[in-house]
């Protein structure tokens, strides 16, 4: 049994104009200690399907149709409220893309942290003081016990995703999930960060879903990667097998985007056409009218993820010819 | 923190000197002066000349206003003409008794209009939320004498519960003040219940839509500390500029509520002394009050900086 189980994990949105499914047939494991990369333009549901998993999702307007999402062997997808605040910052947490807005800025740091440890353990303030100033210290934010009294905004970008991070583990998770971790940092934070994400997870042992549209980011860091295109799976494979060997059309795409330094520097690749709109997605593979390999039978139905071997799948009808 | 008050306790006094000259500007240029309210109807010209000259008013104008300021410097705003009582006092009086008003109708204010409006934003778009609003609206359209009169007519009149109107103080007897004062401090709350409970619920809605919000619930923390400490802590910040504004609003609305409950505030004393000309009253009453509204307003600036830490380190 894998510490995450998602099948066909499916949820729609009700909107004006009806409701519109934003993640469909999402199904994947994800085991203790390995870190899961999820890849994909904006859009095209990581993070919904991330939400979804944390119960986070305002319900209405959003609705999970299909699908569990399995957590320790329990079932949290229909959970009550209750109960899955008793999960939410003791076996996931989650850390968002956007440090700035992300924090309290009435509340100090110190208490932000504590108050996490506060919900889930029945501990003294005295040791959730300590717990805070350990996990402050452990996310290399230098003088802990100065900066407990602190307040977000006297704090840089690069400070708060790492109180972030130690928040997310103050009360020692099984899974992080990282939306976007590093999205809104200077590159030199961000490789920090993302090395600081890795250094935990060998210290604590727990699995990561770490969610992003840089491939940069994936390469370093992820053991294995889904990745996303209009609210599906398109390709899962190991890392470095997704590298070397993509299989998807999409997938090639999105790393010829990845600019080297042979290249021409004048001209970036980009995929042509651009991500559909939930509600105008077309029939049949829904790349089909970005793709260059398209032939009528890509319009017919849905292709299904199929596995090519036993650690690498996709979902294109012509993959057998592609390859 | 210290200095900042200081800075605009400074800050006020360009404020009072305005509304002051203003006030005395304004009581010259209304007809008639304090010789016919005093000498009445059958007064011959020469006998209100004789008043006029007692009480300096034939003196040019603006020697009138340098004798006043110079009183002023001195700490003398005067006597009465009308109650022969000097202002202070008068104004000692009757303040008392508009701030104890005001006060329970602030009470009132913030306990239903926080209240209605968390509940309503937290139910947002279901029958409780459209009730709540519809009830605000209904406050904030109702004139507040309009509201007076058919409490006078229901409580007072028909059942007989409450005294239609006087004043007893809560020194003397508390029970009688809650009596004597219930109804006029619905009254005088009524439309600032309205206004926040409207401002509460989109500020809060405002609050709950922000990334610590979700950040606050990814930690599984439950939802009434979610809502009361992450959201409230966050949405009290406007809240109390617009709280602000209706303690200052109170305190100006009470002299209609005053008048239709006769109840003896400063709202009374000021509309009697403007009503019979009593500029020592007018002029000294209403730069005290205002000297009090300024001071209420320098103590919501120091509570903004005790809610929000980015206001309270940026000052030097």
């Amino acid at each position: 049994m894998s510490l995450l189980e998602v099948r066909d994990l499916t949820t729609a949105f009700k909107t004006e104009r009806g409701e519109v499914t934003a993640v469909e047939d999402i199904s994947f494991d994800l085991d203790e200690g390995e870190i899961l990369g999820i890849v994909g333009e904006s859009g095209s549901g990581k993070s919904v399907t991330a939400l979804t998993i944390m119960g986070l999702l305002p319900q209405p307007p959003a609705r999970v149709v299909r699908g569990s999402v399995h957590f320790a062997g329990e079932l949290l997808t229909g959970m009550s409220e209750t109960r899955l605040e008793r999960i939410r910052g003791a076996g996931i947490s989650m850390v968002f893309q956007e440090p700035m807005t992300s924090l309290n800025p009435v509340l100090t740091i110190g208490e932000q942290i504590m108050e996490t440890v506060r919900a889930h353990e029945a501990i003294s303030v005295r040791d959730q003081r300590l717990r805070a100033i350990e996990m402050l210290d452990r996310v290399g934010i230098p003088s802990a016990v100065r900066r407990l009294g602190d307040y977000p905004h006297q704090m840089s970008g690069g400070q708060r995703q790492r109180v972030m991070i130690a928040m997310a583990l103050a009360c020692r998770p099984r899974l992080l999930i990282a939306d976007e971790p590093t999205t809104a940092l200077d590159v030199t934070i961000q490789a920090q960060v993302l090395d600081l994400l890795m250094d935990l997870r060998d210290e604590l042992g727990m699995a990561i879903m770490i969610i992003t549209h840089n491939m940069g980011v994936i390469a370093e860091t992820a053991d294995r990667v889904l990745v996303m295109y209009a609210g599906r799976i398109v390709e899962q494979a190991p890392v470095a097998r997704l590298f070397d060997r993509p299989l998807h059309p999409y997938t090639r795409g999105l790393l010829d985007c990845v600019p080297t330094l042979e290249q021409d520097r004048n001209r970036l690749v980009a995929i042509p056409g651009s991500l559909p709109e939930p509600a105008r997605r077309p029939a049949g593979c829904r790349f089909a009218p970005r793709c260059g390999h398209r032939i009528d039978a890509c319009s017919a139905a849905i292709p299904p993820l199929v596995a090519v071997d036993a650690s690498h799948a996709s979902a294109c009808i012509r993959t057998d010819i592609l390859a | 923190m210290a200095g900042v008050i200081l800075r605009r306790l400074a800050g006020a006094v360009p404020v009072l000197l305005i509304v002051s000259l203003i006030t005395f500007g304004m009581m010259r240029l209304i007809p008639g002066d304090p010789s016919s309210v005093i000498g009445g109807l059958s007064a011959t010209p020469a006998q209100l000349a004789q008043i006029r000259a007692d009480l300096g008013l034939d003196e040019p104008f603006f020697l009138q206003m340098l004798k006043w300021y110079t009183a002023l410097a001195h700490g003398d705003l005067g006597r009465s003409i009308l109650l022969g009582q000097d202002v202070v006092g008068a104004t000692l009086q009757r303040l008392p008794v508009t701030l104890a008003l005001s006060a329970y109708a602030l009470v009132i204010t913030v306990v239903f209009g926080l209240c209605s409006g968390v509940f309503a934003a937290l139910r947002q778009n279901t029958v409780i939320d459209q009730l709540a609003m519809m009830f605000a609206m209904l406050g904030i359209s109702v004139p507040n004498f309009f509201l007076g009169l058919l409490m006078i007519i229901l409580f007072a009149v028909r059942l007989g519960w409450l005294p239609t109107g006087g004043y007893i103080a809560f020194t003397d007897d508390p029970v009688g003040w809650l009596r004597t004062s219930t109804m006029p401090a619905i009254s005088l709350a009524l439309l600032q219940v309205g206004l926040l409970a409207r401002i509460t619920r989109s500020t809060m809605l405002e609050v709950l839509r922000q990334d610590y919000i979700r950040t606050a619930r990814a930690k599984g923390l439950p939802r009434r500390v979610v809502v009361m400490k992450h959201a409230l802590a966050n949405a009290l910040i406007p809240i109390t500029t617009v709280v602000g504004i209706i303690v200052s609003l109170l305190i100006s609305g009470s002299v209609v509520t005053e008048t239709l409950f006769s109840i003896p505030g400063m709202g009374q004393l000021l509309t009697q002394a403007v009503l019979n000309r009593d500029y020592p009253m007018v002029q000294g009453g209403l730069l005290l009050t205002t000297a009090f509204l300024v001071m209420i307003n320098i103590a919501v600036d120091a509570c903004y900086a005790l809610l929000d830490p980015r206001v309270r380190y940026e000052s030097p």
